[in-house]
């Protein structure tokens, strides 16, 4: 598979590295995108679902690497308290990465058949990012959390 | 030609609460990368998994291109009643890829 | 790492800061040792482990019958989960008809060209992948153990001369990383001992499952230098080399690393 952007950097990176020190650090700089901008976008996201409403905290674990080995694979697992029985139930977990050049990720939709609202899957990131987990309950109301990983420039590895 | 893996508890008690894993071997690609002549490689993903239990629809879940190649999933059912444990993979460009395993629930 | 007894020094060498970790030569590690919680739980899980795409795919080439000898692999070798255990952890071998090395993809296009009369694969392709991940597979668990005696012995020394020798813009060599820093820290990336034992190895870099040799091209870029062709004397002297220098080591195929 073809590098994408954050490889690239890194393969720079690494031979800007190799031609001399100095320019190393001007080289994997990361311009990061205007952060309000993915700020915005990932808000605009997340009311696009909950219409507005506001949204509690707790509830959600999200169970996620401090340091991701690799932006391309991050294990994430996400589980929301709740009995889980025909009257109540998480309806669905909508998962973000806020700085990714488009925040959406996955959005997972529950029954009480589920039994718990608990998923493990793995995400791409293109960069160090807050992960938001929302949450829809049964009875219409949201719970939001979030954790930061970041995510590093590789050293070369062929 | 997505190759799917299932994995499904083959016995569990009524009420039990048991794990599914399911991995399915594609790309997943985003849409945003450029082929060697500068061309965008057009986005090609698994946008939709449902898993049905005995014809039932448990769960459904939609994935965007953040969703790293070679998808796994792993989630919870409650173990009911024996029978069939179905997952389904849709591409973008409309096609399944459907995996199931049986469950003996006692 | 048992003694962590950090040698601060940065060494600086072609522009490039390594910070140098303690080493000990003896100390044989699978790169298993360095990778994060996360990545070796994916590995640990044969479920999880997206890997097992290629031992699944392998399986179904085991049986399948190609090639104007109307032959399977399992027409001759049976079931591989019995005859195929113990077979790849020995590898690379001497042929004396051939006069070199012969590695497990250059076995499996032998046993194609020549008793099943089908076309060879080519060397990453996912059929000889796949192949290739399902016969390790079989070894899983069982160390690695490399004949290096007898007419082999040139072949070995060949291979770690190519080991010890620079190449490149760069001027590296294999042993700059991989021994002399191993443990150490090249940017974001924890140097490891560049040990062969999980290939192929599903790397969550490539997105899929890569040959050993595949990783030796990606090295030789990265220093500038011209790779070799998959499969090329070099590249399997090298590959005798590197399992020698790992032996004890168990198989992981198929292992996950960043």
């Amino acid at each position: 598979m073809k590098a994408r952007d954050h490889d690239g950097l890194s393969r720079r990176g690494f031979l800007a590295a190799a031609g001399g020190g100095a320019v190393l650090a001007a080289t994997i700089t990361i311009v990061p995108l205007d952060a309000n901008a993915d700020v915005a976008s990932t808000k605009k996201a997340v009311a696009a679902i909950t219409g507005g409403k506001e949204t509690k905290s707790g509830r959600i674990k999200i169970k996620a690497p401090q340091i991701a080995e690799n932006g391309r694979v991050v294990p994430l697992t996400m589980s929301v308290e709740s009995p889980m029985t025909d009257s109540d139930y998480v309806k669905s977990l909508h998962v973000f990465v806020q700085n990714n050049p488009n925040p959406d990720v996955a959005s997972f939709h529950f029954t009480p058949d589920c039994g718990a609202a608990h998923v493990s899957f793995r995400c791409r990131m293109g960069q160090t990012s807050p992960v938001i987990a929302l949450a829809e309950m049964s009875d219409g109301t949201f719970y939001q959390t979030d954790v930061n990983v970041k995510v590093t420039i590789g050293g070369c590895g062929g | 030609m997505a190759k799917a893996r299932l994995k499904v508890p083959k016995k569990a008690k009524k009420g039990d609460i048991i794990t599914v894993k399911s991995l399915i071997s594609h790309p997943m690609e985003t849409g945003q990368r450029k082929d060697k002549k500068g061309n965008k490689i057009p986005r090609k993903i698994i946008n939709n998994v449902v898993c049905n239990y005995n014809g039932k629809k448990v769960l459904e879940s939609n994935w965007a291109p953040a969703i790293s190649a070679n998808p796994y999933l792993a989630f919870n059912l409650r173990a009911s009643e024996s029978g069939t444990v179905e997952v389904i993979w849709t591409d973008d460009d409309g096609s399944k890829t459907t995996q199931s395993a049986k469950i003996t629930v006692s | 790492m048992k003694k962590a007894r950090l040698i601060g020094a940065a060494i600086v060498g072609f522009g490039m800061t390594l910070t140098a970790a303690a080493y000990a030569e003896d100390e044989v590690r699978s790169g298993y040792y360095w990778a994060t919680e996360e990545t070796k739980a994916m590995q640990d899980d044969d479920f999880a482990n997206p890997g097992f795409i290629w031992v699944e795919s392998g399986s179904e080439h085991w049986t399948k019958v190609e090639g104007d000898a109307g032959k399977a692999c399992q027409s001759c070798h049976e079931n591989a989960e019995k005859s195929m255990v113990g077979v790849a952890n020995k590898y690379p071998k001497y042929r004396e008809d051939m006069g070199k090395l012969q590695n497990v993809e250059q076995r499996i296009n032998e046993c194609r060209t020549k008793f099943m009369k089908a076309k060879a694969f080519k060397w990453e392709s996912e059929p000889m992948l796949a192949l290739t991940t399902y016969v390790r597979h079989q070894s899983k668990g069982l160390p690695v153990e490399v004949d290096i005696d007898g007419p082999a012995r040139k072949f070995y020394e060949a291979g770690k001369a190519f080991y010890n020798e620079r190449r490149g813009q760069l001027d590296m060599a294999c042993k700059h990383c991989h021994q002399d820093n191993a443990g150490g820290i090249l940017r974001a990336n924890v140097l490891t001992q560049g040990q062969s034992n999980g290939f192929p190895t599903y790397r969550l870099k490539w997105n899929k499952i890569g040959s050993l040799h595949r990783r030796f091209r990606g090295c030789n870029k990265q220093v500038r230098s011209k790779p070799f062709a998959y499969g090329a004397d070099e590249y399997v002297n090298l590959e005798l080399f590197l399992n020698h220098r790992g032996t004890g080591l168990k198989i992981e195929t198929p292992a996950v690393r960043n």
